[in-house]
């Protein structure tokens, strides 16, 4: 009696439990800044990644996936909590987001070492991750920082650009970009600020020292709300038309529409662009474009690629991602269809990928975006893949 | 020489900015006795009305004309519910009260305005250069500051020095007690004073939004500069405030423009570029630690 009702347990178990079991959802955390000046790049992603998640139709390998979005405030201890909360308490699969470099930083052991999470960079991509910390857990479906800078010293480089003056914001990645753009461009640094990152919004003094230098170009590195401010104070300053502006982060569909046309003609670097002619990126700026009235940015093109990163993952092994290390090794194939035509693996886990110039324009509709003009890397490897010790 | 006077023109520009944030803040301390950590709020405040109020008219110049009247009235508002049952108690309550308006004018604003920023365009008129000297440009925007900022200060200077009220304000700030015995209705002017704090915070934070943006918590950050002003100053004093607000302007912009090339005349380039804006953002609090060393009470405080 007693082994039979045990059995009818088991059974009923069996019935009713292993569907719920199989359909437990896939969760990821979306760590970006959903508040404060810089919010409009978290909405962008967050835009991003619901359009990924309608295109997947809510399901990746067979089952349901949710996604579980934290404010990390632009603020790196608020970005490390959070991150522990989604590892801990929400016990997600997968933690992907990250705009900022410090808030990375910051965040990075709580998930991938204390937490034996999976992390996907989708945006920022500090040196240090490229090299030594390299982590089996950590995947970018971004750029290590120097890269985006290099293909546009590279391309200044090549255009006979003799001098140029350097500003980015005092942290993590400002110092990697100046960096980067220092290893392609061979010509004369006029001078380079380091400004208080992210206090300083007022440029003056800066400015009037880039007057002072008379270099053939400035390059800059300000991402979103920061470089809404550094144009307007560049174009008030009087240097528009006497010092060219070369930029990379800092013209972009998140900004343009505050810059509008004061940003016309300054040409940028970036790995991703919304003209890049594949069938999966023209779906995915169309629909983002009907849907939400504005073109989609790099960032969120990024955020898009990391969950069809996953979903490729997932797919291959049918959903099953208890097994870890089979996870790493699907996701280290990159065996999906990347919004900027496809890339593959380094040793560190970075992407091989090309970069593009591109110039801000206005479409025929009279909005304000950037079209490609040229190839400016092919194929690029960051310049840390080295240092890594994995192999 | 051009680039001299170009950078000593932005120093005046932020110097002008912290000093209507000081003199607010010097006001309400030094006659009050009260300290406004949320004095920053108030120039949040301003900030996020002007924006609001230029959203409406369609208008800068009409926003911000009508954002003062606002921010005088938020002030006094903040003022009876709050800060008139400060007065008579110890500095340590006035810190945690005020610090308790921090968070509610930053929650306040999220829920009015969202938590996303705001920006407010350069209105288009001053949208470019003005010529200081022949060949020098400056951005007409930061010169209209200087000169805002320039024409309040002497109002402000006129007002203490040449007006019944401003008899009051010197008397209050230096005998409180007594000016209340002699029949002065103190309370008005305690509110009159705390208004008037109010305006010119917000007429600070109106300014410089074109330049910084509209956020929650802009004043926290500023908040602490413009009180190392008013302690480099004097607490209590006007042209204390003005003064140490004009040094702080310069030495910031000092900070940022020399330091680098000072640095590498004896340090390797790489170590200068990155030692000098970790100097340059100290610079402010040792010249502050200077000060007080020399002078306690401040350039212009009351010897006790």
């Amino acid at each position: 009696m007693k082994s039979k009702l045990f059995g009818t347990a088991t059974i009923a178990a069996l019935a009713f439990g292993l569907p719920a079991m199989a359909q437990a959802p896939i969760k990821i955390g979306f760590v970006s800044t959903f508040s404060g000046p810089q919010a409009a790049i978290g909405e962008d992603m967050r835009r991003s990644v619901e359009l990924a998640k309608e295109h997947l139709g809510g399901k990746m390998g067979g089952k349901p996936f949710e996604i579980i979005y934290e404010d990390d405030q632009f603020k790196p201890d608020v970005g490390k909590q959070k991150s522990e909360k989604l590892v801990q308490q929400d016990k997600v699969n997968f933690v992907t987001g990250y705009i900022w470099s410090n808030v990375l930083l910051a965040s990075l052991k709580t998930v991938t070492d204390e937490g034996d999470t999976i992390l996907i960079s989708s945006n920022a991509g500090p040196s240090q991750i490229a090299g030594e910390l390299c982590n089996k857990n950590f995947f970018s479906t971004s750029w290590n920082n120097d890269q985006t800078p290099m293909a546009m010293g590279q391309y200044l480089q090549e255009k006979g650009v003799k001098s140029l003056y350097l500003m980015a914001g005092n942290y993590a990645a400002g110092k990697d970009m100046l960096a980067g753009v220092k290893r392609t461009f061979k010509g004369e640094i006029k001078g380079e600020d380091l400004t208080k990152w992210p206090d300083q919004l007022d440029f003056s003094a800066e400015l009037a020292k880039v007057g002072a230098a008379k270099p053939d170009g400035i390059f800059i590195f300000y991402p979103g709300a920061h470089g809404v401010q550094f144009l307007q104070q560049y174009v008030q300053a009087g240097l528009k038309g006497k010092v060219p502006l070369y930029q990379v982060f800092s013209i972009d569909a998140i900004t343009l529409p505050q810059q509008k046309e004061l940003a016309l003609g300054t040409l940028g670097a970036q790995e991703w662009v919304n003209d890049l002619p594949n069938e999966q990126n023209k779906k995915y700026v169309a629909d983002f474009k009907k849907k939400h009235g504005v073109y989609p940015s790099y960032y969120g093109a990024q955020s898009y690629d990391s969950i069809m990163l996953i979903a490729s993952a997932a797919e291959a092994l049918k959903g099953d991602l208890s097994n870890k290390d089979k996870v790493r090794a699907e996701m280290k194939k990159a065996n999906f269809k990347s919004l900027r035509g496809g890339f593959t693996y380094n040793t560190n886990q970075f992407p091989i990928q090309n970069f593009y110039i591109q110039e801000a324009v206005k479409d025929p509709e009279g909005m304000m975006t950037v079209k490609t003009i040229a190839t400016a890397v092919k194929d690029g490897k960051d310049p840390y893949y080295e240092k890594c010790p994995m192999k | 020489m051009e680039y001299l006077l170009l950078q000593m023109l932005n120093g005046v520009q932020l110097g002008l900015l912290m000093f209507l944030l000081a003199a607010g803040l010097t006001l309400t301390f030094g006659i009050m006795d009260l300290v406004n950590l949320a004095h920053g709020s108030l120039y949040m405040m301003g900030a996020y009305i002007a924006w609001m109020l230029i959203g409406w008219t369609d208008s800068f110049v009409l926003g911000a004309l009508l954002a003062l009247p606002a921010t005088f009235l938020l002030g006094i508002v903040v003022e009876a519910i709050v800060m008139r049952r400060l007065y008579a108690r110890d500095h340590l309550d006035q810190v945690l009260a005020t610090f308790g308006l921090i968070l509610f004018f930053n929650e306040l604003v999220r829920v009015i305005w969202g938590p996303a920023g705001k920006s407010i365009a350069v209105p288009a008129f001053l949208n470019r250069t003005v010529e200081i000297l022949p060949g020098v440009p400056y951005p007409a925007y930061r010169f209209a500051i200087i000169v805002v900022g320039a024409l309040v200060a002497i109002l402000l200077a006129w007002l203490v020095a040449r007006t019944r009220i401003g008899m009051l304000i010197r008397a209050g700030a230096s005998n409180r007690r007594m000016i209340g015995a002699l029949g002065v209705n103190i309370e008005l002017l305690f509110t009159l004073v705390f208004g008037l704090g109010a305006v010119f915070a917000g007429l600070a934070g109106l300014m410089a939004a074109p330049i910084t943006s509209v956020k929650i918590g802009m004043g926290d950050d500023i908040l602490i500069l413009a009180f190392v002003i008013i302690v480099i100053g004097g607490i209590g004093s006007i042209k204390g405030a003005f003064v140490a607000a004009m040094v702080v302007g310069q030495i910031d912009i000092v900070g940022r423009a020399f330091m680098p090339d000072l640095l590498k005349t004896f340090l390797s380039a790489s170590a200068a570029s990155s030692a000098a804006p970790a100097i340059s953002q100290v610079l402010i609090y040792i010249v502050m630690a200077g000060v007080l060393v020399w002078r306690p009470t401040g350039l212009f405080g009351q010897r006790t």
